[in-house]
């Protein structure tokens, strides 16, 4: 146990440092320069000389990888090139938005997915079943965006039951920040649920045919306990695994429905961030993520072994 | 109070429920009652957000938006129809010769952490605006300034090295206000200025937030606004709905013209067109094949019908224009009529040229809505001519910044140019156009050489006569400033002689 923990870790922390020198790299060797976009098109080149020496982008990839890892070791994530501030904060304040947001659509995508695709499984190609395939369908194939421009058009601007968009922050009480978080949470939540549906739905199909199911009816069980006791659990390998992945897709990857509800998001910093070629910034955001995704995958994988007995005696 | 027969810390749970239960109750009690009377509080949203506060250190218009004449002032300001006004300075002699000016400055002004400004402070910020180290994003306008004298803490002198007559007009920009000493390192997140507004808070992603200043300088205006929220919407329909919602009271310039039309079933809202100082034009690399031939650029010209490229790429809304010019300009000429809309004509120029059967090129087009939509209207023009134009769409800023601009590796771009009377473009060396007329850049000259407005305008219209006779650059139209706001806000600026939201004169209707 031990000894894959320290193998685990071992692998975080080179991919960690891998990521980070290639986005170090590939955002130097991207067009653009920092200092010109700041300073317009009117700037003559001494300006662009002095700014450029004021941010240190005179001085080689290397020397200001290493400052910057340096600075990372020592907790200081660096000062953004455009908004001149510590980007540690930066994020913080940006995940105090998003992490809630992911969540939200993580618990809405759950409670419809998994009753949803267990029901389906339950009957094949019966009414559940049907309608499962139906929305799982329907909901990948809409774009999350679209879907957040309707909520809006229905909810806020018809029967202005919702805030259109922005975020009145968590110091505004509970209530206002979930009023402003429910609707892009729902158009995120909805495609992950069709898949989710379809995940559970085949897992769940799977365990059906097991022999400790067909043991379990032989018992005399009933079918409902069957389903809910014996197969559902015994699908959450699957459904763990695929949730694990979508909550760092949820978290990277909610630029548009972030920029649809305006709300200020670890997304749009990090499109900023590359529009402005703010390297620090946006070098801060990727190692955060990556982080993310390596310490998402290590939780999935430690949570199949809290929920599978066997798996356990293999470690 | 029930709550009296719970032991005390469920006492206090439900106080804590009821208590933010209420407070959510009042804040969406405010929300959904925004027009009561003696209403001073406003939400106003811009598409870009600014990158730091400054403008006397970095060039993105949205920081003049928020500071500009709310936080920061000038030695003087640009009024809203163009025109050069007193503001720190509340009057100035410039010698006959041109070269010198000497300001008589405001008495009593303090900046908003208290700081006093004077004539030190005031040698201070454009030092600091000039000098070696200095990373102001319009450092070219003090390039005349030889030296400054404090003769006494009411009186400025500027001395220079060469006669400037924009000189007062550049005082007035963005980039000139008059920062302080002590505050002026910090400006960048936490701006401190002496004008109407004093910064709050900054919530980045999201909002700005100011409010009044109740020690401001100037008695002569009252300011009616206790609050103001700027807030950043970049998505165009996201600020429709925050409009139609009532989350936001005005857009100044709303992003999308297709969806101006749907304002106007609103009766809360109204919509006003004006001009901005934004010239969409199409630059060609002068000194590139075949563009460094006039009658290749001149017939490129004809080949366009501008009002099409406004309908396609603008719906409809904007100026046609036929110079580096706008109608807000003063001296402004309509120089459409020069080189119009001719296919045959066109055609005839290209033969004269050598290039009967057309030719290739591509155009850099930027991502922002125009761009494309203007490159494909003009795509199509020049196939009737026989020219094919293949777009690649550049990414703006950071790679059009780095290919236009810096390396000049381009054929035509496409670019809305934001600064106010920047004609002079076309005599700078080096700039992406390549363009390079002496006859040209004796008139950029000579506009610097007299202080005389009338003057100024009468060699500004030769100007645009040589450009639109030589366009080193297709002239295609001025945007339109397209604001959207509540019916009962008054004093917002309607047209934009600068890039700017200026809230000294705005209120809510009694």
């Amino acid at each position: 146990m031990i000894a894959l923990l320290g193998r685990r870790f071992a692998g975080l922390i080179l991919t960690l440092a891998a990521v980070s020198f290639l986005v170090f790299a590939v955002m130097d060797l991207l067009p653009g320069d920092p200092a010109s976009i700041m300073l317009g098109t009117s700037a003559t080149p001494e300006t662009l000389a002095a700014l450029r020496h004021e941010l240190g982008l005179d001085q080689p990839l290397i020397l200001r990888y290493g400052q910057w890892l340096a600075g990372v070791f020592s907790g200081d994530l660096g000062q953004s090139y455009t908004y001149g501030v510590p980007v540690a904060g930066l994020i913080l304040e940006r995940l105090a938005v998003t992490l809630p947001l992911a969540l939200l659509a993580i618990l809405l995508s759950v409670v419809i997915a998994v009753p949803l695709g267990s029901f389906a499984a339950a009957r094949p190609n019966g009414i559940a079943d049907i309608m499962a395939t139906l929305f799982s369908q329907l909901s990948i194939a809409v774009p999350a965006f679209w879907v957040a421009l309707l909520l809006i058009i229905v909810f806020s601007t018809t029967l202005g039951l919702l805030p259109a968009g922005g975020f009145p922050g968590w110091n505004g009480g509970l209530w206002p920040a979930l009023q402003a978080l429910v609707m892009p949470a729902t158009a995120l939540a909805l495609p992950q649920a069709g898949v989710l549906t379809r995940v559970t739905r085949t897992a769940v199909l799977e365990t059906l045919h097991e022999d400790f199911t067909r043991t379990a009816l032989a018992k005399g069980l009933s079918g409902r306990a069957v389903l809910w006791r014996h197969a559902v659990p015994n699908a959450l390998v699957p459904i763990l695994t695929t949730l694990g992945l979508q909550f760092t897709f949820l978290v990277a990857g909610a630029v548009l429905v972030e920029n649809v509800f305006n709300l200020p998001g670890l997304g749009r910093l990090a499109y900023q961030a590359l529009s402005q070629r703010d390297i620090i910034a946006m070098q801060d955001v990727v190692l955060f993520l990556a982080a993310l995704v390596v310490i998402m995958n290590f939780l999935v994988e430690m949570s199949y072994l809290a929920i599978d007995p066997r798996l356990r005696r293999n470690v | 109070m029930i709550t009296s027969l719970l032991p005390a810390p469920f006492t206090r749970l439900a106080h804590g429920i009821f208590l933010s239960a209420a407070l959510s109750v009042a804040m969406m009690a405010c929300a959904v009652m925004p027009a009561k009377a003696g209403k001073a509080a406003l939400n106003l949203a811009m598409s870009v957000e600014p990158t730091g506060l400054d403008p006397t250190i970095a060039a993105p218009v949205a920081i003049g938006q928020v500071t500009w004449q709310n936080i920061f002032e000038g030695l003087v300001s640009i009024d809203e129809v163009g025109k050069v006004r007193p503001q720190l300075a509340k009057s100035w002699e410039i010698s006959p010769d041109g070269l010198t000016y000497r300001f008589k400055l405001q008495t009593g002004v303090k900046f908003h952490d208290g700081e006093a400004f004077d004539s030190a402070t005031a040698k201070f910020a454009l030092e600091r605006a000039r000098g070696k180290d200095s990373v102001n994003p319009q450092k070219r306008f003090f390039a005349s300034i030889a030296s400054i004298d404090t003769p006494d803490p009411e009186t400025l002198v500027l001395r220079l090295s060469q006669p400037t007559g924009s000189l007062l007009y550049w005082l007035g920009w963005p980039a000139s206000v008059m920062v302080g000493p002590k505050s002026a390192a910090s400006d960048k997140t936490h701006p401190v200025g002496t004008g109407p507004f004093k910064f709050v808070n900054w919530a980045k992603g999201d909002k700005v937030e100011l409010a009044k200043n109740e020690a401001y300088w100037n008695s002569q205006v009252s300011v009616k606004l206790d609050k103001v929220t700027f807030r950043f919407i970049a998505d165009p329909q996201a600020q429709a709905a925050a409009l139609k919602a009532g989350d936001v009271d005005a857009i100044p310039e709303f992003a999308a013209p297709e969806l101006m039309s749907s304002f106007e079933g609103d009766r809360r809202l109204v919509t006003k067109i004006g001009n901005t100082e934004l010239k969409v034009v199409a630059g060609m690399n002068n000194s590139r094949k075949p563009f460094d031939d006039k009658r290749v650029r001149q017939a490129l010209m004809m080949a366009i019908d501008r009002q099409t490229v406004i309908d396609g790429a603008w719906s409809g809304l904007g100026t046609a224009i036929g110079s580096h010019y706008t109608p807000n300009d003063p001296g402004y000429q309509d120089m459409t009529g020069v080189l119009p809309y001719d296919p045959e004509k066109a055609k005839a120029l290209l033969a004269q040229a050598g290039y009967p059967n057309g030719f290739t090129f591509t155009i850099k087009s930027p991502q922002m809505a125009y761009a494309p939509r203007s490159a494909q209207v003009m795509q199509a023009m020049f196939a009737e001519i026989g020219v094919t134009m293949d777009i690649e769409p550049t990414e703006f800023p950071a790679k059009w910044v780095q290919d236009v601009m810096k390396d000049r590796a381009y054929e035509m771009t496409i670019v809305a140019h934001a600064e106010p009377m920047d004609i002079d473009i076309y005599s700078r060396d080096p700039y992406y156009f390549n363009y390079k007329n002496p006859v040209f850049n004796d008139l950029m000259k000579k506009v610097q050489e007299t202080t005389d407005p009338a003057l100024q305008s009468k060699i500004n219209v030769e100007a645009q006569k040589i450009l639109a006779e030589d366009v080193p650059a297709l002239y295609l139209f001025a945007m339109p400033k397209l604001g959207v706001w509540d019916k009962n806000l008054k004093g917002l600026w309607e047209n934009e002689p600068i890039p700017s939201n200026v809230l000294t004169n705005v209120a809510w209707k009694e």
